[in-house]
């Protein structure tokens, strides 16, 4: 289809869903599910509402293709519209979402999987969809029960599964930032793919410290949370 | 700290009036003060009795705030720094040309979307603007009697801050505010698609929209919305509604050396912006540090322009103003301030 015809034809209309679980998986830290009916590409993120007539936020699909349900991961913000009920929700229960769509997408290619907080979820969708050998996977976290996913992730992934703690400290976990992290390695690779997911200014500082160090942009996908 | 008037609508205006036991007139009354006289006290609100003055006054600043720090371009391009509610700094510029002064208005203290190319991502983002903080920067100007045109394309994303930022176009353009025509002002987004919506039902002023290419791949590598919010549905979204002969339409298009500069990009932008009836304003890159980027030279530059407007696209390059004090597009940043 030439590209002008996909700009009218492939609208992303909300659906009712079926919600079949929701995990508080870390203090104020929620996983729920519906079933899937589509297959989706890991990286891809799906809209989210509660009421229609309320503007969807936007979170990464966070189960992998091959899983029956779609899953997104959420922290529950204080003052949002959506997260504190959607944090309620129980089987049985309806909500709005739509098919994942969007263009994170990784392939191949050795790649960097660099993630902050719940930025982890397009990784460990990547990683359930049997994408990560070549992968190595950074996920930097305030608090050590934040490390999401960390058994399954260390048990496969092993050494190419990266921990750094802010604020708390253990064994086999980079105490600092991510930004730290990158910034003690010598020679960071430069013909690899970088993925990025998490706040702006993560994903602007680790933006910049790998071009400083000779990384081409076009080697550099980010997703922000809006 | 006392709650500022200044930002508030005629509806909150008289709702605090009425609460305070003082007539239901006086919201009235007290948005000319706000927004069509120029004092700066309540104590100056004169067709309010002493008495209210002093029952405003003990519950009630008149709330504007004034510049910390003016800086003036050879061009005239002024940038002024005002402080913020939070304790943070944002950037105004004010654009001189012939007989226009545009300002340009921020409406967050930094910003959340990361563009590869915008010095304000580079600060992330510290806080949003109250719609008193966005128009203060109009207001509180030595320049506000001759401001002719607004433009919110200074720092922040204005549709990640879209109440205060409808907020304070209501105030610019209702009869008992400002009384600007909304079509002297232009809100720019790079595509939040869901407060694009709003505005456009709820605003009658101008929508700019920053594509600066029209591949995806390209623009995720430049702009990470692209991600969340592809320009595939910005575009459908724009040609859902129809903006008459009034409400202009317009993208933003940094022009970047060997990256989107090319005869297969005027043609990619003639298949996408077909039906739109829009225009297209090519910026001039200005460097940031570190950048990778490079701003295309001046002959590809005009070569573009002649091209889209040779397809029928309205095309036009825009001046670059205030590059030496740091006021011209993309260099807008209050990092160095940050504690």
């Amino acid at each position: 289809m030439p590209k002008a015809e996909e700009y009218k034809n492939n609208p992303i209309e909300l659906e009712e869903v079926i919600i079949t679980q929701n995990q508080e998986i870390s203090p104020e830290v929620h996983l729920i599910s519906w079933k899937r009916t589509q297959h989706f590409v890991p990286g891809q993120v799906v809209k989210i509402t509660l009421d229609r007539a309320v503007p969807p936020r936007i979170y990464s699909v966070c189960s992998g293709n091959d899983d029956p349900e779609i899953s997104v991961l959420f922290n529950i913000k204080e003052d949002g519209v959506l997260t504190p009920p959607l944090s309620a929700v129980i089987p049985g229960m309806k909500i709005w979402a739509t098919q994942p769509y969007g263009s994170f997408k990784d392939g191949k290619k050795p790649a960097w999987w660099i993630a902050t907080g719940t930025g982890i979820a397009p990784f460990y969708s990547m990683f359930r969809s049997g994408m990560s050998e070549n992968k190595t996977l950074i996920h930097g976290v305030r608090q050590l029960n934040q490390f999401y996913f960390e058994d399954e992730l260390e048990w496969v992934m092993g050494e190419r599964y990266v921990r750094c703690c802010s604020r708390e400290q253990s064994c086999n976990v980079f105490p600092g930032r991510v930004t730290q992290y990158l910034s003690e390695i010598n020679d960071l690779p430069t013909d690899i793919n970088y993925y990025l997911c998490g706040k702006a200014i993560m994903v602007v500082e680790v933006r910049d410290l790998l071009i400083s160090r000779g990384v081409p942009y076009e080697n550099i996908l980010a997703e922000i949370y809006f | 700290m006392k709650e500022a008037l200044f930002g508030k609508t005629l509806d909150e205006l008289t709702a605090l009036a009425v609460e305070i036991g003082l007539p239901k007139f006086t919201g009235k009354q007290l948005a000319e003060w706000l927004y069509q006289k120029d004092i700066q006290s309540i104590d100056e609100m004169t067709n309010l009795s002493k008495k209210n003055r002093e029952l405003l006054s003990s519950k009630y600043e008149f709330g504007l705030v004034d510049s910390t720090k003016v800086q003036e371009s050879i061009d005239g391009t002024k940038k002024y720094l005002f402080p913020t509610a939070k304790g943070k700094f944002i950037e105004t510029a004010m654009i001189p040309d012939d007989d226009r002064k545009t300002v340009c208005v921020s409406s967050q203290v930094g910003c959340k979307m990361g563009c590869l190319f915008c010095m304000t991502a580079k600060q992330g983002f510290q806080g949003q603007l109250t719609a008193g903080e966005i128009v203060n920067q109009i207001r509180n100007i030595p320049e506000r009697h001759e401001v002719t045109n607004i433009v919110y394309m200074g720092m922040g994303e204005p549709f990640d801050n879209l109440e205060q930022v409808l907020k304070s176009l209501e105030i610019l353009t209702s009869e008992w505010g400002f009384a600007m025509s909304p079509r002297r002002i232009t809100v720019s987004t790079i595509g939040i698609v869901p407060g694009m919506v709003t505005f456009l039902n709820r605003s009658e002023a101008h929508l700019a929209v920053s594509m600066h290419t029209p591949f995806d791949d390209e623009r995720q590598k430049l702009m990470p919305v692209q991600v969340a919010y592809p320009l595939a549905e910005v575009i459908r979204e724009i040609k859902s509604w129809d903006f008459g002969r009034q409400r202009r339409v317009s993208f933003e298009y940094i022009v970047f050396k060997g990256l989107n500069d090319s005869p297969r990009h005027v043609q990619e932008l003639c298949k996408i912006l077909n039906g739109i009836k829009c225009r297209i304003n090519l910026i001039r890159f200005h460097p940031i540090p570190g950048t990778p980027l490079e701003g295309t030279d001046e002959a590809t530059l005009q070569k573009f322009k002649e091209l889209l407007n040779d397809k029928g696209i309205l095309t036009t390059i825009r001046a670059s103003r205030g590059q030496d004090i740091y006021a011209a597009c993309g260099l807008l940043s209050t990092k160095e301030m940050l504690g």
